[in-house]
């Protein structure tokens, strides 16, 4: 099986309510002094084998770029296992 | 005129639309569903508000990706009128039909509360029908309506005088107090350079009858007729006595 995995962060320069958030509930354990928390997603796709890898990959790509992640606020990286 | 009122899975802005084009302006207006491949014969097209697929993956992210999208997006491009409201401004941008993205307010809040907007441009033909620098009223409701666009698309925004309103204080202030959700310079509602393509957060549809303590959407409706607005305080509309 061919697996897939897209990262998706807010880009740095972007500011991030829930990252905050979650920033501020980390001194509940303990660990105050925290420059910055980023919350994202990751999004798995699960492709069977066979195909052309060197288009897969590029189709990959370009759903990532174009659909999982905004390009205009959001990084993101993309995995691939499987992929001959 | 006839106008089209896009219907997404999730829409729920869709009829309060349907019901002041029909009732309250006296127009022909129709429900077009999210499928179609291709518009019906229509002058403007309306995305309402709501949460589009449940705002899943980001708000307005896979409405862009319907059938009817592609159409708008060939029927904009060649420069038929289409108005964005709340969720149709996501989508609008999501599509690539307006600059910047909307993302989660601020404060983090959901925020349904009336607002006071600058008119900045009456340039477009959706806001023809107030005066440069006016101040209107209008409700918000939404969780994602932080406008953002990089200093460069900012600075492109600015100059082609593309910002169409502003959220301001009862005075016409641009303070930080008086922006609900941390949108860059204060925007609520822009245009494509053309000025066929329109997008804003608050809901002009929910601003069109006294009842509803303002009824300064109206105008930006009525600016797209063959008419000029004609809106006095306390005034009852085509319609209204269907209530």
């Amino acid at each position: 099986m061919i697996r897939a995995r897209v990262l998706i962060l807010p880009k740095r320069t972007v500011f991030d309510p829930q990252g905050e958030a979650v920033r501020h509930a980390l001194g509940h354990f303990g660990l105050a002094a925290v420059d910055r928390v980023r919350v994202g997603k990751e999004i798995e796709i699960e492709i069977p084998d066979g195909g052309d890898p060197t288009e897969i990959r590029s189709r990959l790509e370009t759903i990532a770029r174009d659909f999982l992640a905004n390009p205009v606020v959001e990084e993101f990286e993309l995995h691939i296992e499987g992929l001959p | 005129m006839r106008w089209g009122v896009v219907v997404f899975p999730g829409s729920n802005c869709d009829r309060d639309c349907l019901f002041v084009l029909q009732q309250v302006l006296g127009r022909e207006a129709i429900a077009i569903w999210h499928d179609e491949r291709n518009l019906p014969p229509v002058d403007a097209v309306v995305l309402p508000g709501g949460f589009s697929y449940g705002d899943y993956l980001r708000s307005g992210a896979i409405a862009a990706l319907s059938p009817i999208m592609a159409a708008v997006g060939r029927a904009a491009r060649s420069g038929l009128p289409v108005l964005g409201i709340c969720n149709g401004f996501q989508i609008l941008c999501e599509a690539g039909l307006l600059p910047g993205a909307l993302l989660t307010n601020a404060d983090a809040l959901f925020h349904c509360h009336p607002v006071h907007l600058r008119v900045e441009s009456n340039c477009c033909l959706f806001t023809r029908g107030f005066a440069s620098g006016e101040v209107v009223q209008m409700p918000i409701a939404h969780g994602q309506g932080r406008y953002y666009a990089d200093p460069s698309t900012l600075d492109r925004l600015e100059r082609s005088g593309s910002i169409l309103f502003r959220y301001c204080d009862v005075h016409g202030e641009r303070t930080r107090e008086a922006n609900p959700n941390g949108s860059v310079a204060n925007i609520a509602g822009i245009c494509n350079e053309e000025g066929n393509v329109v997008g804003l957060m608050p809901h002009p549809e929910r601003a069109c009858e006294t009842l509803l303590a303002s009824t300064d959407g109206l105008r930006l409706f009525h600016s797209l007729g063959s008419t000029p607005p004609e809106v006095e305080p306390g005034a009852t509309y085509a319609g209204s006595a269907v209530r």
